[in-house]
């Protein structure tokens, strides 16, 4: 009786194993970082692309009730396929959009708003990527959504899809 | 004589900050070497040449230049990424069975061979 319990426990034991490690070979194994959390982005300040100004990030979302922060770089070819979305969002004057230019080459970056076009009301430079550090982005493009007390309401990891643009139109709308 | 004074000066300022400079470069690479790269999603920090790890690098050396402790570091880190981040799992709630099945498993196979010797 003892002897056929503890075979018991070691068998359960080996299927409990087996479908542990069978469920885990097809769950993805690339991590993602949350992408709704109740976090602030820490007040920052940086220059800017065009003037070389230093502004601070609270003087541009002030009086805004929602802001989106765009990081992108113009060696970064997912932030080319994007930027129709973000030109169709700087359509609506309800929409403050600003722009981090990650860790880019100034003279490449203008090119790229001149070729394209320039969605942003103004576009900050983190060179060495402390920022976007700082606000918990890991790579570009990364689209955040955020109050005027600077709390995170949603955040896209990647480039930005038709949905994503739906998206944010709803939260916009809201 | 007050030249060589000067040039002894001179060569411990330059020891020192050699060594602080060392002690530095030591636990940059001792943090890097316990932080995953979320880019190159296997390599951990210190391998990476990705953007984010040599952001993560730049980081760290600030972070440390401000004052700041390996354990600051880490859980400021925690708090941007989450614990995945860190290559050394803490025991909390969501990782407890991760350090709590292998001491299961030791305990358990140490039994059966306890049986088996007794046994025979």
């Amino acid at each position: 009786m003892k002897k056929n319990f503890f075979y018991f426990i070691l068998i359960s034991l080996i299927i409990f194993v087996f479908v542990l490690l069978y469920t885990a070979v097809f769950k993805s194994k690339s991590y993602i970082p949350a992408t709704t959390i109740n976090k602030k982005i820490k007040e920052f300040s940086a220059k800017d692309l065009f003037t070389d100004n230093e502004i601070e990030i609270k003087d541009l979302i002030h009086d805004k009730k929602i802001t989106i922060i765009n990081i992108w770089s113009s060696w970064c070819a997912p932030c080319r396929n994007e930027h129709i979305y973000l030109m169709k969002l700087s359509q609506d004057s309800k929409i403050n959009l600003i722009g981090l230019n990650y860790k880019d080459d100034r003279s490449k970056a203008e090119v790229f708003i001149q070729e394209l076009g320039n969605p942003f009301f103004k576009i900050l430079e983190d060179p060495d990527g402390l920022i976007s550090i700082d606000m918990g982005a890991y790579g570009v493009p990364e689209t955040y959504i955020i109050d005027d007390k600077l709390n995170i309401i949603r955040k896209f990891i990647g480039e930005l899809t038709f949905s994503n643009y739906e998206e944010i139109i709803d939260i916009i709308n809201k | 004589m007050k030249l060589l004074k000067y040039i002894i000066f001179f060569i411990i300022c330059i020891i020192q900050s050699n060594l602080y400079a060392d002690n530095n470069s030591i636990l940059i690479d001792k943090i890097s070497k316990n932080l995953r790269c979320l880019i190159c999603q296997g390599q951990s920090v210190y391998d990476s040449q990705s953007e984010f790890a040599n952001s993560i690098k730049i980081l760290i050396n600030k972070k440390i230049q401000e004052g700041n402790s390996e354990e600051e570091i880490y859980s400021y880190l925690k708090n941007k990424y989450g614990q995945w981040i860190v290559y050394d799992t803490e025991i909390n709630k969501k990782t407890v069975y991760l350090w709590l099945f292998p001491v299961i498993l030791f305990v358990f196979g140490g039994i059966l061979i306890i049986r088996k010797v007794f046994i025979n």
